[in-house]
C-alpha cells in the first residue's frame, strides 16, 4: 500500500526535499511529496481497502493505492 | 471528580496529568490500555507521550485500545474527556475530535512556553507546548463549521503559532463540548514551580461543560 499526503495539504517534508536536490545536482524535479509505504501478505485481499481506510491511512489527509506485488 | 488518566505502551505524560488531576479534583487513577472498563471514574484525561512510539501516525494505534473504547462510551454519556498533546492526535483519530494532527511545519521538535487564547471569553493563557506533530488540519468547510458551532476552543496568540497550524488552532471540542483536545499541556502548568499555573484553567473548561 502506497499512502500519499492528499493533495492540497501543505508537505513540508516533500518540499524540503525538493528544495534540498538543486544543492545536491539534480535540476528539474519538483512535485515532490513524501508518504509511507506498507508491505504485507494477506490470504483475502477483499479487506485491504477497510484496513487502510481504518488504519493505514487517515483519509482525512491521506489517499491509499493498494498494490499486487 | 474522580479522573482516570489512560495509559498506553510509550505514553510520558500520565503522570504529570494523574497528578494535574489530584491538584484540581478529588483523585485520579491510571487506567492501563488494555482495561475495557475505567473502573467508574468521573472523567478521563488521554494523556501526552509517543504512544506506540508514534508508529504509522500519532496516535493511530492507540485509538483502537480496549480502554478507547470505554472512552468513546463515556464521551458518548457527556463525561469530561480531556486530550493532551498525543491524547488530542488519538481522539481525532478515533474521531471523537474533528480534524488532524500533522507534522510541524518547520519539520521540528518545538519545546516552549505559548500562549492561548481561550476562544469564549478571549482570556490568555500560558501553557508550555512541546511536539513534533502538532499542526492542526481539517478542510476549510469543517473549519468554517467548527467556528459557527464555537468548537475552536484554544488558538495560539499572534506569534505563538510555531507548528502552522490552520487559523492558529490549538485545540478543540467535539459539538457537544465535553470532549476537548489541545496540542499544548496543561498538565505541565498547575504549579507556581513550573511558572504557570494556567493550566488549571483547561482542566476548568472541561470539567465546566460537562457539568
Amino acid at each position: 500500500m502506497l499512502i500519499r499526503p492528499k493533495e492540497g495539504i501543505l508537505d513540508p517534508q516533500g518540499k524540503a526535499v525538493e528544495r534540498a536536490l538543486p544543492a545536491l545536482g539534480f535540476e528539474g524535479i519538483e512535485h515532490v511529496h513524501v508518504g509511507r509505504m506498507v508491505e504485507l501478505e494477506a490470504e483475502d485481499p477483499e479487506r485491504l481497502g477497510e484496513l487502510c481506510e481504518k488504519l493505514l491511512a487517515n483519509p482525512l489527509i491521506e489517499d491509499y493505492e493498494i498494490q499486487a506485488l | 471528580m474522580i479522573w482516570g488518566v489512560l495509559q498506553f505502551p510509550g505514553s510520558c505524560d500520565e503522570r504529570d496529568a494523574l497528578h494535574a488531576c489530584e491538584v484540581h479534583g478529588d483523585g485520579a487513577r491510571l487506567v492501563w490500555h488494555e482495561s475495557r472498563d475505567l473502573g467508574g471514574v468521573d472523567g478521563v484525561v488521554v494523556p501526552g507521550g509517543f504512544s506506540y512510539g508514534d508508529y504509522l501516525r500519532a496516535g493511530a494505534i492507540a485509538r483502537f485500545s480496549p480502554a478507547m473504547e470505554a472512552v468513546a462510551e463515556a464521551a458518548a454519556d457527556g463525561a469530561p474527556v480531556l486530550g493532551i498533546c498525543n491524547g488530542f492526535q488519538v481522539l481525532c483519530e478515533a474521531g471523537l475530535l474533528p480534524g488532524a494532527l500533522l507534522r510541524n511545519v518547520e519539520l521540528r521538535f518545538r519545546c516552549h512556553q505559548v500562549d492561548l487564547i481561550d476562544e469564549r471569553g478571549g482570556e490568555l493563557l500560558s501553557i508550555p507546548a512541546k511536539h513534533g506533530e502538532g499542526r492542526y488540519y481539517a478542510p476549510e468547510a469543517m473549519l468554517d463549521e467548527l467556528e459557527a458551532n464555537g468548537q475552536i476552543a484554544y488558538r495560539y496568540a499572534e506569534g505563538h503559532n510555531s507548528n502552522g497550524s490552520v487559523r492558529d488552532v490549538a485545540g478543540v471540542t467535539n459539538e457537544r463540548g465535553n470532549v476537548l483536545g489541545l496540542m499544548p499541556h496543561p498538565e505541565h502548568a498547575v504549579d507556581p514551580l513550573t511558572g504557570s499555573t494556567d493550566g488549571l484553567r483547561v482542566f476548568d473548561r472541561v470539567t465546566q461543560v460537562a457539568a
